[in-house]
């Protein structure tokens, strides 16, 4: 089995975050779950061209599924598995290590002070 | 590689291991600095549980103990889904030195995905629930 590129696919998920109108699709369609590119058109301040551009990059990054369909009927959802990945990326740098350890070195000085033995 | 899988701290502290393993391995330390409230069944395999603000809970299990040198817990990598079975993997080393203790604390894993995670992230068009519930939907509309 190849090496996961974990990075590639935390990349992929950033680069699609950094697009306000790809931010609101995906927004949109984590919040009312999958919908039509002219749904879509319809609910955001974005035409259906861009949208149908947006969506097609999207999907492949791997970022929505493309149900079956009629091409004009057919509907877009968040794939979960690349977020996740994503998710894991920013997990790392919210740990705050510093700050905690800043605490528990906090907690032992002031206890010494406290209680000398 | 830019992922970080690992992060690693090391302070000094002005107390000796004995008190610093205190801090980390008992529920009153671990509530004095880390949560607000803590319980720890220290053993490797016992649980742990942490509650901060906000009702954010984190629940370790212990892996390691060898007092007062190595403690050792997974827990779950914050903001993936509960289901989730990836943990990272925290160790704090304990080393005494002239004016206290050496406290090390190492986080690994956060780059680790499951088994068949390369499949899942990049798998074109999925098929799964959507379209099962989808043929569901056609099925009843038909017989309608």
């Amino acid at each position: 089995m190849p090496q996961p590129d974990v990075e590639a696919i935390a990349e992929q998920v950033f680069v699609a975050l950094a697009d306000p109108s790809r931010r609101a699709i995906l927004a949109s369609l984590a919040a009312g779950g999958p919908a039509t590119a002219t749904d879509l058109a319809a609910r955001l301040p974005i035409t259906r061209q861009a949208v149908a551009k947006h969506l097609a990059l999207l999907t492949e990054a791997g970022l929505l599924t493309a149900e079956p369909g009629e091409r004009r009927r057919v509907r877009y959802r968040v794939r979960s598995a690349p977020m996740q990945v994503a998710q894991q990326f920013l997990a790392a740098l919210a740990r705050d290590w510093d700050d905690r350890l800043g605490a528990l070195k906090g907690h032992l000085d002031r206890n010494a002070g406290a209680k000398e033995e | 590689m830019a992922f970080p899988d690992r992060i690693e701290r090391t302070v000094e502290i002005a107390q000796p291991p004995a008190k610093v393993w205190a801090a980390l391995t008992t529920a009153e330390g671990l509530s004095a600095w880390f949560g607000q409230q803590a319980t720890i069944d220290l053993r490797p395999g016992g649980s742990a549980s942490m509650s901060f603000g906000g009702g954010h809970t984190a629940d370790m299990r212990v892996e390691r103990v060898e007092e007062p040198t190595v403690f050792g817990f997974t827990w779950h990598i914050y903001g993936l889904p509960e289901s989730d079975p990836r943990r990272t993997y925290v160790e704090f080393t304990l080393e005494p030195v002239d004016k206290g203790t050496r406290l090390t604390v190492v986080e690994s894993g956060f780059a680790q995905l499951p088994e068949d995670a390369y499949r899942t992230a990049y798998e074109g068009n999925t098929q799964g629930w959507a379209s099962e519930l989808g043929e569901l939907v056609d099925y009843l509309d038909a017989a309608a």
